[in-house]
């Protein structure tokens, strides 16, 4: 089946209060008025040089920024392996949730006219995609980015690799090389970045803990059950009506 | 209500001028005007939200909605506070709005009403609130009083008025005021208008039985007392008109200044409530405290290094100010465990947002005893009735119960039951088995209607006694001749044929009743003549004197003498005094009827023996004449008279004696023995005798002639009592010494007795007479007394004071921590209904200020073992596992956020949606534990009266106590534990099944809230022992509105319209189908239930409470029939409690002798009011005076308990 390939950060506080409440989600829908502006809770990533600033926040400001390229080594020559960035984001958040905002045209450069980009961004938001079904807010990598993770250790998912027929494994056993361009800072605040690659099942990706936690509980529960049968075989006929004093 | 003066300084002393109203105006006293309302239309909106936020959880919601309001602290949008905070304020004031308009409206109709004034020599109409002090107002029959007057003047003779009482005190017998003589010539208003009398008394005060004052009129001062007194509240009866002079007016009257607050009470539990909450607090604090210093610590050492990602708020500059504000931000994330509204404050029940639910609760189980079908008397058509709906749970924990006697325990209806006459005895129901039977097994009663003036409401079960009457047997004839002429009954015609007697005592109208019916019937007396029906003929005796009785002789003669001229002597009276004067030729009479009495008396019945005399003419005169000398005498009247009927009561032929049955209320005697079994303590107040009060004891089991002894403390000093107590309690101490061996004697020592006394072996009863326990209440004696008392199964304190009756319950409140309840049907009962935990009142014929003080009321004493056994007990369950729950769902769904804080930096995140915290109380919780809260049993009603013992947890607090408090909040820490942890391992690595992260915030927080709603949700199945269908529909319902709400929260539409405020979009239906989040959810509420259910299967096995076992036993033989519980009914022989039992006073017999009460010609009045004896009056006063002034308290009717 198809192999998902993961960008992993620890000690990355996603989940911290001032962090999760700072987005306008109004603005990530298309809302004009929002765009020109942004909510107050986008400060201080709100406004930058009195333009205001297009996706505002702190969410937005920090996002992963490195891009990752993989390439199988075969006697020596490198053959990129075709990375999907469209179909990572849930159906609702890229079709409900963001919207590039509405105007003439669909020239994007136009329509965010007047914002001006995030501060640690290289590049404005209409310019993160050359598709224009990718691009400006409704950007996957954006939005997979956007939907904060619950515990400061998280990944996330970079990009697809389809599998091209049924005989072949998606990731043939071999050498690989992962080439990283490096733009996402995590040193100073102790942090770390991985790449990883899975595989899904019914449930999911791997994942042991559930599995463990099963077993482990079937185990208490049987071992109770037993427990409590012997209990109440010898103490549990004291229950007679002849106990009840008066 | 602005027309009513406001208050003025405390005044000294009152004064104030008859007919001046200029003169009285410079005291400024309070005008008649009344005012209980408490705004108008301008004050109402502040006044009131003063003083809704002077209720400590109003405050802490404004405060916390304050602290919402500041962006860097907010943690939750302000929405969650104030919608909940805005909703309480306004039902509240809504409340107070309507219930003072109803204050309004009858404050103006109470004022408007009219009465007539005498103003410049003529009477005018004047509204209420226009009257003064010092004016002179006119009342006529059947008026409310409308201040407090001075009675001048009226239209009976002598200034003599009657009223009655029952708005003040709640008695309904008609009471007789007299004007002081100078004032009662006043009978017209030329002759008022000109009085001028100066009064100078006490300022107002509450005492309804004093008035203490002086009249200075004409140079002369007179005396004025509570006697001269027409009350506020009361009414005119059987007083054409009376003429009075304002005293006191409005708000100074007794009556307004006893309508004082109501103290508010509080149960147990909201006791411990508060304190439980005051322990939240602190461990809000706490948590506040230790978040904060890891806010500071993480923004120190991680945060700082973050900046670049996440720059800190403006105006924050440390890592120690973030870590206070972040204090502040997890104040108002974890302030969902403390149940705010649960702390009663300030005298009443603070309504607040998340739960309305104890009060909806304690008003349904108000509801459920209202309804009680069980609990309704279809004779008087009154249901139970729950007056104070925040007392239900303490039904459950009642320790002690304070009786009254009469109109409680008995009906006062006293009925002839039995009578011996000449050795035979009449009166036993011809029934097979011989044993008295319930009515309508009985077979018919004698047939009455020979004679026309049969009372038909009288009823006697033997025929023999009726023939014997018809066949002329001279002894019983002579008998009941005896009944229709030697009482103080008044009669009265009020037509042809139809007599009503009016009885002094309940007793003797049921004695002169018995004898009219069987054709000897007493018609109608004047001073010096008894007119009698003797079957059919009238005969008229002469009555040549009244020998009246009192507490020492226990006895009252007539003398008559007949038509045809013979002096004969009718005697009746206590058969101890009786029986020793009588003739020797009776002893064998004497015997027979001793034995007859014996067994009377085992059948609790009240007896009197009747004898008779005949005087020789000559012997009469010459005692007459000494009799007269006496009565005049200066000097030891009262021993000379007394010698004098010593004298001629002597040496008497035995008639016969008669039985009187004290009615017990129905099933009295069987609720007292299971209120026993349940271990509940009953004491008896009663303002009546020592003989009846035994009397009673004895007739409802709770003496029995199987107690070891039965203590009697009578003493009149000091010294006495406590010699009498202390010999009752070495007494207690030697028997359980020699009968329980050392063994069981320890083993019974629980640790909950907390005194050696109460180890006692044996069954002892203590009786103490009013005089004596106003000693045993002193400070330095109570707790000898609470002792003794205690040791004993039964307490029966007689010719106590309602003062005394209060002192009583707050002793055993003070020194024993337990539930009191005192039950009551009389004013005298108040005090102690308003003392108790509980007070209940009877809702009988003695007026409804008992009911009006109580907290239920029902017209039965025997219901009182439904209210306790079932009604109370269930409250307490229900009540003390809505608690437990309430405290274990708040912490686990709070707890979490604390966990939490461990991974998110400290910094106030919510585990939750917003909109999941704001619902999580009001609806997804609510209902189900409010269904429990309201309909959970946990054996059905039956099995609590058959197994009184079940009652006992209640009484030792077991049910939610501080340990069970604790042992909720590790549940349900333990559940947040888990609800945190458990989804966190599964989220650290799982992705979802289309490759995406699953471990994003807003599926963490949609599997932590669903996982908790279910947990909760099975965990009130699990509690619930009871199921109904509305059990069934809440529980399920509540699911499923939480996935409705759920999704439609989650929805595109409301994202559409507000998407800053829905940004959850698309989360549920993404989140709940990840086969993941199901597993995720399936383990944590397994790991949440499974030790919560092995914990209770061990229980059950290996201590089974009492209430599981009747639960198991019911299970199994649920065919099995029903114990069967007879009360036995203990022949007793012996022990014979006859006593004069009649509750009676003294000198009426002069007051007939003067016939001052009697509506004669004038002639025939003057004729007698020139008697020696005609201070009646003072007489009557005096013995009244010394009857309740053994305690202090005069305002005892010694008549009535």
């Amino acid at each position: 089946s198809n192999v998902f390939m993961y960008y992993g950060l620890s000690n990355f506080y996603q989940n911290h209060r001032r962090y999760v409440k700072s987005r306008d989600d109004s603005q990530l829908n298309g809302d004009n008025s929002s765009l020109l502006n942004p909510s107050k809770e986008c400060e201080p990533y709100r406004t930058n040089e009195d333009k205001p600033i297009a996706p505002c926040g702190a969410i937005a400001n920090s996002m992963f920024n490195d891009t990752l390229e993989l390439y199988r080594i075969d006697n020596n020559t490198k053959t990129p392996i075709t990375l999907i960035k469209k179909g990572i984001a849930w159906w609702t958040d890229k079709n409900v949730k963001f919207r590039n905002p509405t105007g003439d045209g669909n020239n994007l450069t136009a329509l965010f006219q007047g914002t001006t980009k995030p501060v640690n961004w290289p590049k404005p938001v209409y310019m993160l995609d050359l598709e224009p079904d990718n691009n400006g807010f409704i950007n996957e990598d954006f939005i997979v980015w956007m939907r904060t993770a619950a515990l400061p250790t998280f990944r996330k998912l970079y990009r697809l690799i389809e599998r091209k027929n049924n005989l072949q494994p998606t990731l043939q056993a071999g050498k690989y090389s992962l080439d990283i361009a490096y733009n996402y800072p995590v040193h100073s605040f102790d942090g770390r970045k991985r790449m990883i690659l899975s595989t899904i099942s019914w449930m999911g990706g791997k994942n042991p803990f559930l599995g463990i936690a099963y077993i482990t509980v079937g185990s208490i529960c049987f071992f109770l059950g037993v427990v409590l049968l012997i209990i109440h075989h010898k103490y549990g006929n004291r229950n007679t009506s002849a106990d009840i004093p008066n | 209500m602005e027309r009513c003066a406001a208050r003025r300084a405390p005044e000294e002393e009152r004064r104030l001028r008859a007919n001046a109203r200029e003169y009285n105006e410079k005291f400024q006293y309070a005008s008649n005007c009344i005012k209980t309302s408490k705004y108008n239309i301008v004050t109402f909106l502040p006044v009131n939200l003063f003083e809704q936020f002077q209720e400590v959880a109003n405050t802490y919601f404004l405060f916390l909605l304050i602290l919402q309001l500041i962006p860097q602290v907010s943690s939750l949008s302000w929405f969650t506070t104030i919608v909940p905070l805005v909703l309480v304020l306004s039902i509240t004031a809504v409340k107070d709005a309507t219930d003072d308009y109803f204050r309004h409206k009858s404050d103006n109709q109470v004022n408007n009403r009219q009465s007539q004034v005498l103003i410049g020599g003529a009477l005018r109409q004047e509204q209420w609130m226009n009257v003064r002090v010092g004016d002179i107002i006119k009342l006529e029959n059947n008026q409310f009083v409308a201040a407090d007057l001075l009675l001048l003047s009226s239209s009976e003779p002598h200034g003599l008025c009657y009223i009655e009482t029952a708005e003040l005190d709640g008695e309904t017998n008609t009471k007789v005021r007299q004007a002081i003589p100078v004032t009662s010539e006043l009978g017209d208003t030329s002759k008022l208008a000109r009085f001028d009398g100066e009064v100078i008394c006490e300022p107002p005060n509450n005492k309804l039985d004093k008035f203490g004052g002086t009249l200075y009129w004409k140079e002369n001062k007179y005396p004025l007392s509570n006697q001269n007194m027409l009350l506020r509240g009361c009414v005119l009866r059987n007083t054409e008109w009376c003429f009075g002079l304002v005293i006191f007016a409005g708000p100074d009257t007794k009556l307004m200044q006893n309508s004082g607050r109501t103290k508010f009470k509080r149960t147990s539990i909201d006791r411990l409530m508060n304190t439980l909450v005051l322990w939240i607090f602190g461990f809000l604090v706490c948590m506040g405290v230790i978040l904060a210093i890891g806010n500071a610590i993480w923004e120190h050492e991680v945060g700082v290094c973050f900046q670049i990602y996440l720059p800190w708020d403006e105006g924050v500059h440390s890592a120690f100010f973030s870590g206070f504000l972040s204090f502040w931000s997890y104040i108002i994330i974890l302030n969902t465990v403390v149940p705010i509204s649960l702390y009663v404050s300030m005298g009443s029940v603070t309504l607040s947002p998340e739960v309305r639910t104890v009060e909806v609760i304690r008003l349904g189980h108000s509801y459920f005893i209202n309804w009680d079908k069980k609990m309704y008397c279809a004779k008087c058509r009154t249901p139970a009735e729950a007056r104070t709906t925040t007392l239900n749970e303490e039904l459950g924990q009642v320790e002690y119960i304070f009786s009254d006697k009469t109109g409680t325990l008995t009906q006062n209806i006293m009925v002839f039951s039995k009578c011996s006459v000449n050795g035979h005895s009449y009166g036993d129901v011809q029934d097979v088995l011989g044993h008295k039977a319930e009515l309508g097994e009985r077979p018919e009663p004698v047939d009455f209607s020979f004679n026309p003036l049969a009372d038909p409401e009288f009823q006697f079960w033997d025929p023999s006694l009726l023939e014997a009457v018809k066949l002329g047997d001279p002894h019983v004839h002579e008998f009941f001749r005896l009944l229709s002429l030697c009482h103080t009954v008044m009669s009265e015609e009020k037509s042809e044929g139809e007599l009503y007697y009016k009885a002094q005592s309940p007793d003797e109208g049921a004695l002169v009743t018995a004898a009219r019916n069987f054709g000897f019937v007493f018609q109608s007396r004047t001073p010096k003549t008894i007119t009698v029906h003797e079957l059919g003929r009238a005969i008229t005796y002469q009555l040549l004197a009244i020998l009246d009785f009192n507490n020492i002789r226990k006895r009252m003669s007539v003398i008559v003498r007949s038509p045809e001229g013979k002096i004969r002597l009718y005697c009746k009276g206590a058969d101890t005094i009786l029986l020793e004067r009588l003739h020797p030729v009776n002893q064998d009479l004497a015997n027979v009827t001793t034995d007859h009495l014996n067994e009377y008396a085992g059948e609790g019945l009240r007896t009197l023996v009747l004898a008779y005399k005949d005087l020789e003419e000559s012997y009469y005169e010459d005692w007459s004449e000494r009799l007269h000398q006496a009565s005049g005498a200066p000097d030891a009247r009262e021993d000379r008279l007394a010698r004098l009927y010593n004298e001629v009561e002597n040496d008497m032929m035995l008639l016969g004696a008669t039985a009187i049955e004290d009615k017990l209320q129905q099933g009295v005697p069987e609720t007292i023995a299971i209120l026993t079994l349940a271990n509940i303590k009953i004491w008896v107040l009663t303002g009546d005798k020592q003989e009846t009060a035994v009397n009673i004891g004895y007739s409802c089991k709770m003496l029995t002639d199987d107690m070891t002894e039965v203590f009697v403390v009578t003493g009149h000093t000091v010294l006495e009592v406590r010699q009498e107590l202390r010999k009752a309690r070495e007494k207690m101490m030697d028997a359980s010494r020699s009968v329980g061996n050392g063994f069981s004697y320890q083993e019974k020592l629980s640790s909950k007795l907390t005194s050696v006394l109460e180890a006692i072996a044996g069954e002892y009863a203590l009786v103490v007479n009013g005089h004596s326990l106003a000693h045993a209440l002193e400070a330095d004696m109570e707790v000898e007394f609470l002792e003794t008392a205690c040791a004993c199964k039964a307490v029966i304190c007689c010719r106590v004071t309602p003062l005394q009756k209060a002192q009583v319950v707050e002793l055993v409140k003070k020194y024993k921590k337990a539930v009191t309840l005192a039950i009551g049907d009389g004013a005298n009962d108040v005090s102690m209904i308003k003392t108790a935990h509980i007070g209940v009142g009877i809702s009988g014929q003695e007026g409804i200020q008992a009911v009006l003080a109580s907290d239920y009321s029902f017209s039965q004493f025997k219901f009182l073992q439904r209210l306790l056994l079932v009604h109370g007990r269930w409250s307490y369950l229900r009540m003390c596992k809505f608690l437990c729950y309430f405290f274990y769902k708040n912490f686990a769904f709070t707890m979490v956020h604390f966990w939490f804080g461990f991974f998110c930096g400290f910094s106030a995140q919510t585990v939750y949606d917003q909109y999941f915290i704001t619902l999580y109380n009001i609806v997804y919780t609510s209902l189900p534990v409010l269904a429990m809260g309201i309909f959970d049993q946990d054996v059905p009603e039956q099995r609590s009266m058959e197994y009184p013992k079940l009652y006992e947890p209640g009484q030792l607090n077991l049910l939610f106590n501080k340990r069970e408090f604790f042992i909720c909040i590790a549940q349900g820490i333990y559940t947040s534990v888990l609800m945190f942890f458990i989804p966190y391992g599964v989220f650290a690595d799982a992705t979802r099944d289309d490759g995406a992260q699953l471990a994003d915030y807003q599926s963490f927080a949609v599997t932590v809230a669903t996982s908790l709603v279910i947990v909760v949700s099975v965990q009130i199945g699990l509690d619930t022992g009871f199921w109904t269908a509305i059990n069934h529909f809440f529980i399920w319902g509540s699911l499923a509105v939480y996935f409705a709400i759920l999704f439609a929260m989650h929805s595109d539409g409301l994202f559409q319209m507000f998407p800053n405020q829905f940004r959850f979009v698309g989360n549920a239906q993404n989140t709940l189908a990840q086969p993941t989040v199901w597993l995720t959810i399936a383990l944590t509420t397994v790991v949440c239930i499974m030790p919560v259910v092995a914990f209770r299967f061990l229980k059950l096995d290996l201590k089974p409470q009492l209430s599981d076992t009747v639960r198991y036993t019911q299970l199994v033989r649920k065919k099995q029939k029903a114990q069967h519980r007879c009360m036995r009914r203990v022949g007793r022989t012996g022990s014979r409690r006859s006593g004069y039992a009649f509750s009676h006073q003294e000198g009426f017999g002069e007051l007939i002798m003067s016939g001052k009460n009697m509506r004669l010609s004038s002639s025939a009045l003057s004729s007698f009011a020139a008697r020696p004896g005609a201070g009646w009056m003072e007489t009557l006063r005096k013995k009244k005076g010394s009857d309740g002034g053994t305690a202090g308290s005069p305002g005892a009717a010694p008549n009535k308990v």
